[in-house]
């Protein structure tokens, strides 16, 4: 059989979606910001908001978020993303906005702009991928890590007397009057991504109702900066992060 | 035309709102004004001074150091401003608590029994209007009333308007206590 | 809304300006002595007449990072705060010059450093003029001396800025925010509809209408060579505006013996001691900067030709002396005279500083 043969319409059983641009990321291989890109990507030209969606990338290693999904973007400052995001659908109120952001813009710098935007119930999505470190930055302590988890600023692991406790931002989140959905899901499995990907558009679905500020946590893997190969990297999210960050709905109003 | 003026007392006695009055009556009588007041936590409870400038031309400096009027509401006023009466101005100040009394003979000194004609009136916020009376009475600047009391509305708030008929009654009654 | 002549603070006039304007958003903070631009929106309620939006921001921090987010979409947005807010902002205000984006900063100065004061101050012109944030970059400064010219220049920051694309400050002090003086506030001015805003603003991010092409607002560059490109592009268009925008104001030049350099309402303090010393049989002429950069630095030489010296009067330490030292390239004696910690010189002060200082200094 040639291979043109098979290059056919009717054997097709995957292609890039719409608006994600046809480039290498910059992403290490193994990470889950690719997948993560991919799924928001698929919503947003799926659900037909191409024309009216404004996303606002972090300081992190999605900060080229915008060179990926081929939409209008703002690139905020460190931890301000929700700011940006409340000004845009302030003034926009049919744009649909969402903010994608890492676990240190999210829950250390941006602590109080993710905490207050939340809380005014901004109706806007907010997509927080945790992977308990800075990988941009070479891996340093995120608010996230776990305790006893190496990194380059926890060298010898984290410890509580030292570097305190990690942040459960999304469960703050939750307890907020201004959310009104509030989950946590991953992309290290097939079915992982489809949840992922259901409870991206059902976030952007709250925001078309109006209905207030909603979280989508990722809990997501940096092979790189936890120095591990991918699927390792897998295997430990699996084993120590969901401890501390279990999956699914905290709040679905 | 032109009136540099400061309005000193405690916070409290209505030297702000005199002022802003004032300020009001002048730009109904389509004069350039200024307003500018001590402000911050210096005026609550201890002293509170305004500097009112009436004038037909632009004004520069709202912030003097010589006055043509000088109100002085309580001592701390009087020692204060006093000497800063330009040669030829006027100092009105409320005898009410004053022990130690200007000295001057280059200006014009008006003591003004003003708290006592407030009593008369028989509403203690009326205060400050009999102040202003006695200062329009003064002026050489002839302030016509009926600007004044467009600048009385102006100022305050529509459900203070039904005291505009009190204000006007104490203003005359400044006036009165001035001349005598 | 006609034209209207009223009284009124500056703080409130700029609330009144924003609106009148057809300004789109305002993001801010309280901070004293500004309070009352935030507090007259709330209470005019723009949102119903005009489609304004108000919002009390959480922080200085997070109302500039919306003033961003707005000025990406093409908005005209406003914030404005006071000297310890404004360090806080100072983040924020590079990203939105180095994206090249309209915006419009009002900083009603207090007394620094740390928490200081709540009385005037000048003291922030350095910030305000030579960056206040990271990177090399220029905010268009004007400095009101009426509450005449808080309204003005919201309308003239809101336009230059949109037309260089440059964010602008109004740095005013805190007797132009607190006192009230007769003002003109302009007739109102319709916002711009959203289809306006799109067409005026094609490079916003505002969602791509008609599948156009992606906009991406953003200040990052990893490659050097063109972040050079992208520097030297802003560095045009600051030349640009140097040589445009420059505005300043002279009183009594000609003829003056002597010279005075003052800015916002200090300049209006040393009008009066200008009289003030003109019956002293000295003749001392005034030059006002409006625009505190660009700094009118031809103009201050111009003024310098044939005087004997300039004093200039600021609120600070000694701040836009050194601007005026480099216009005149120090060939005349040039001393500061500036009172600290929210206390403002009276006329007859400035005049005894000009005659120590300038007229008969003596020698150390």
């Amino acid at each position: 059989m040639e291979i043109k043969e098979i290059i056919r319409e009717e054997n097709k059983v995957y292609s890039t979606p719409q608006l994600l641009d046809e480039v290498d990321m910059h992403y290490c291989p193994g990470c889950s910001h690719g997948v993560v890109h991919k799924l928001v990507a698929e919503v947003i030209h799926e659900m037909g908001l191409t024309e009216k969606t404004v996303g606002v990338s972090p300081v992190g290693c999605a900060v080229f978020a915008y060179n990926y999904i081929d939409v209008d973007w703002v690139e905020a400052a460190h931890g301000r993303a929700p700011a940006v995001a409340t000004a845009v659908k302030r003034l926009w109120p049919d744009d649909v906005v969402f903010t994608y952001q890492g676990d240190g813009d999210m829950a250390a710098i941006g602590t109080a702009e993710s905490i207050h935007a939340a809380n005014r119930g901004e109706n806007i999505v907010m997509i927080f991928v945790n992977n308990a470190i800075y990988g941009m930055t070479g891996g340093q302590m995120a608010p996230t890590t776990l305790i006893g988890q190496k990194t380059a600023t926890t060298p010898y692991g984290r410890r509580v007397d030292l570097n305190g406790h990690p942040l459960e931002i999304t469960e703050l989140m939750k307890i907020l009057d201004g959310t009104c959905y509030v989950t946590r899901q991953s992309v290290h499995t097939p079915a992982a991504v489809r949840k992922t990907k259901a409870a991206l558009k059902k976030a952007f679905e709250n925001q078309l109702a109006k209905k207030g500020t909603s979280v989508v946590e990722i809990v997501s893997t940096c092979n790189s900066g936890w120095k591990m190969s991918p699927e390792k990297a897998n295997d430990w999210m699996v084993e120590n992060m969901f401890e501390k960050y279990p999956l699914g709905d905290l709040k679905n109003i | 035309m032109k009136q540099e003026i400061i309005i000193a007392g405690f916070g409290g006695q209505g030297v702000l709102s005199m002022g802003k009055i004032l300020a009001y009556s002048g730009l109904m009588d389509d004069k350039e004004v200024t307003w500018f007041p001590s402000y911050g936590p210096e005026q609550r409870g201890g002293t509170a001074n305004v500097t009112v400038i009436l004038s037909d031309e632009k004004i520069s400096s709202p912030v003097l150091d010589a006055y043509d009027i000088v109100i002085a509401l309580n001592q701390q006023s009087l020692d204060k401003f006093s000497p800063r009466v330009k040669p030829g101005g006027i100092l009105i100040y409320d005898t009410n608590g004053i022990h130690n009394h200007p000295t001057r003979d280059d200006i014009s000194v008006y003591p003004i029994e003003a708290m006592e004609a407030t009593m008369e009136l028989g509403n203690p916020k009326a205060y400050n209007m009999v102040v202003m009376g006695a200062l329009l009475e003064a002026m050489s600047y002839k302030l016509p009333m009926e600007n004044v009391v467009k600048g009385l509305k102006k100022s305050l708030p529509e459900r203070h308007h039904k005291l505009i008929p009190l204000n006007e009654q104490a203003i005359e009654k400044g006036r009165t206590i001035l001349k005598n | 809304m006609k034209g209207e002549v009223t009284l009124m603070k500056g703080n409130e006039a700029v609330a009144h300006a924003a609106i009148r304007y057809g300004c789109d958003g305002y993001f801010g903070y309280p901070i004293t002595p500004q309070s009352e631009v935030l507090e007259t929106l709330e209470a005019l309620m723009p949102w119903e007449t005009t489609g304004m939006v108000v919002l009390q921001a959480e922080s200085e921090v997070a109302a500039i990072n919306m003033v961003y987010g707005g000025a990406a979409t093409g908005k005209a947005v406003m914030t404005s705060s006071s000297s310890p807010g404004i360090s806080l902002k100072q983040e924020g205000i590079s990203y939105i010059a180095a994206a090249q984006l309209p915006a419009l900063i009002l900083n009603v100065m207090r007394g620094g450093p740390g928490l200081g004061t709540i009385q005037p101050s000048q003291a922030d012109y350095f910030q305000a003029t030579k960056g206040g944030g990271h990177g090399d970059y220029h905010l268009i400064v004007l400095a009101p001396s009426s509450v005449q010219e808080m309204v003005d220049f919201v309308g003239l920051g809101f336009d230059l800025s949109f037309k260089y694309l440059t964010p602008a400050m109004i740095l005013a002090d805190g007797i132009v925010g607190q006192m009230m003086e007769k003002v003109v506030l302009p007739e109102q001015r319709p916002r711009r509809t959203d289809e306006e805003v799109k067409k005026q603003c094609p490079w916003a991010a505002n969602g791509r209408t008609g599948m156009r092409k992606r906009n991406v607002i953003t200040s990052l560059e990893m490659e050097p060579a063109k972040m050079e490109v992208n520097n030297h592009r802003l560095q045009a268009v600051y030349k640009e505006i140097e040589e445009n925008e420059t505005r300043w104001e002279e009183i009594g030049v000609e003829g003056a013996d002597y010279l005075m350099v003052a800015f916002g309402s200090i300049a209006r303090i040393c009008d009066k001691a200008r009289e003030l010393a003109a019956e002293k049989g000295i003749k001392v002429g005034i030059i006002r900067p409006i625009t505190l950069w660009p700094f009118p630095k031809e103009a201050v030489n111009k003024a310098a030709e044939g005087k004997k010296g300039i004093l200039v009067v600021e609120l600070n330490a000694g701040q836009m002396i050194e601007d005026v030292r480099l216009a005149i390239h120090d060939r005349l004696p040039v001393e500061h005279f500036g009172r600290l910690g929210g206390i403002i010189p009276s006329p007859t002060e400035v005049v005894e500083a000009l005659e120590q200082k300038i007229i008969n200094p003596t020698k150390a």
